[in-house]
């Protein structure tokens, strides 16, 4: 029993500590360097964080030059699978845009009406928009998040909304020197404040890790009125981060899960540019 | 060829390989984990353990994940594979591959931990179970593949 114990601390000691096969380090010396930078990390100590802001300017562009091989595949993808649907997309695009011609012409008239309005109560909406190109949108099993080619040096800040075409898709979680990262909605961490309408009900958008994300913290039952009404989620302006009124995705009911999921209007796959958004509300009171 | 290996790592890492064309939900597997735990087990020269520190830092930096914990995870799989090394006289597939098994689950079960409870960062638990499945079920493939290279780079040294 005893030599078996020590055969067993003898083939340890020698696996952590030997410098066999030309290796240079040993690995509990490896191992206690990966446990200091991750606990000093934790505790945000500045060295650590110019390390990491360092590595991480030089790792960002490598990753972007290594992917453009898969990258032209993944389009060549979505090319393909686009060619396939020509007809049938064209048909229903054809519905969509007699559709949307109507729309827009009362469109037109509320976006008047409503300027008239923040007149006659002094209140402005000032925007400031940067756009930016997607560097990594690796779509990893741990962190649903894209890396853009803009950073502090282009004024963006942490909480910045991103937006695809008119579409929020996630927010500015991380501002180096040139690029940032930011958040996807469909995030496991991912919470936004926004608003059900036609309905008017406040609520907390959570990503689920997956490509749909779901509500939660509602003051009233929605579940019940989805059925009768085409829900979209717009975001509420709450906090200050996001401004009011940016479409997120729609509330379908989903048969197979059979529950209520928020379908995404922008798909976080085909990010090529993006707009990073800051506004400010000003008011003549 | 000598420093393939560690090349292959390092566009692994950079990359994020994860070969999802077909894009079906939840499937993934951590070709880097197959990589470390191949080459460290049967051929150490190879691949250096400094080299995989490093890919574990670039990991953690295209991820998103906090820093240090790839390369902790990636050294606890060489610790494995070193202490398989000491007490394995005979090798065979099958030790291998359940081996890989138990070293997956107990990386990641580290990782997930380390995720959750230190840094509060909430994770897809459905995710890592099917991510650390399709890890093992894949490695007798890349077994194949690195067999035959291996073969190659030694054919290459000794010419």
């Amino acid at each position: 029993m005893a030599s078996s114990r020590d055969d067993f601390v003898i083939a340890i000691r020698s696996a952590f500590l030997k410098k066999s096969y030309q290796q240079k380090f040993s690995l509990l010396t490896l191992i206690f360097l990966s446990l200091t930078i991750l606990l000093l990390g934790s505790f945000n100590f500045k060295v650590i964080q110019y390390i990491k802001i360092g590595i991480k300017e030089v790792v960002y562009r490598s990753s972007f030059v290594v992917s453009i091989p898969e990258n032209y595949v993944k389009k060549l993808n979505f090319q393909l699978k686009d060619h396939l649907n020509l007809y049938e997309n064209y048909k229903k695009n054809e519905v969509l845009l007699d559709d949307l011609r109507k729309k827009k012409l009362t469109n037109e008239f509320l976006v008047l009406e409503n300027e008239k309005l923040r007149n006659l109560i002094n209140e402005s909406v000032k925007s400031e928009d940067i756009y930016a190109k997607v560097l990594v949108d690796k779509d990893s099993p741990y962190l649903k998040s894209i890396v853009l080619n803009k950073g502090s040096k282009n004024n963006v800040k942490l909480g910045m909304a991103i937006v695809d075409d008119s579409y929020l898709v996630g927010k500015i979680i991380e501002v180096n020197y040139t690029n940032s990262r930011a958040l996807l909605l469909s995030d496991l961490n991912s919470k936004i404040p926004v608003l059900l309408e036609p309905l008017n009900i406040h609520a907390v958008l959570s990503g689920t890790g997956k490509n749909y994300g779901i509500i939660e913290f509602t003051k009233e039952e929605y579940d019940k009125k989805v059925n009768n009404n085409k829900i979209i989620v717009y975001t509420s302006g709450y906090g200050g981060l996001f401004k009011p009124g940016l479409p997120v995705g729609k509330i379908i009911n989903n048969a197979n899960l059979k529950k209520n999921i928020v379908n995404f209007f922008s798909d976080f796959g085909q990010l090529d540019y993006v707009r990073i958004v800051s506004y400010e509300i000003g008011s003549g009171n | 060829m000598f420093y393939f290996p560690t090349l292959v790592l390092f566009l692994a890492v950079l990359n994020e390989i994860d070969l999802n064309y077909l894009e079906i939900e939840y499937f993934s597997f951590n070709f880097v984990y197959i990589l470390i735990f191949y080459w460290t087990l049967k051929n150490p020269h190879y691949l250096s353990y400094g080299s995989i520190f490093i890919a574990g830092l670039v990991n953690d930096v295209v991820t998103g994940l906090p820093i240090g914990i790839s390369s902790l995870c990636y050294l606890l799989i060489c610790a494995v594979t070193a202490y398989l090394r000491n007490i394995t006289l005979r090798p065979n597939f099958m030790n291998d591959w359940l081996s890989l098994l138990v070293t997956i689950l107990l990386v990641n079960s580290i990782q997930v931990m380390s995720l959750d409870l230190i840094f509060s960062i909430d994770v897809n638990y459905m995710r890592y179970s099917i991510n650390s499945g399709f890890t093992f079920v894949f490695y007798p493939l890349f077994l194949f593949l690195f067999i035959n290279l291996e073969k190659k780079i030694k054919t290459q040294k000794n010419d």
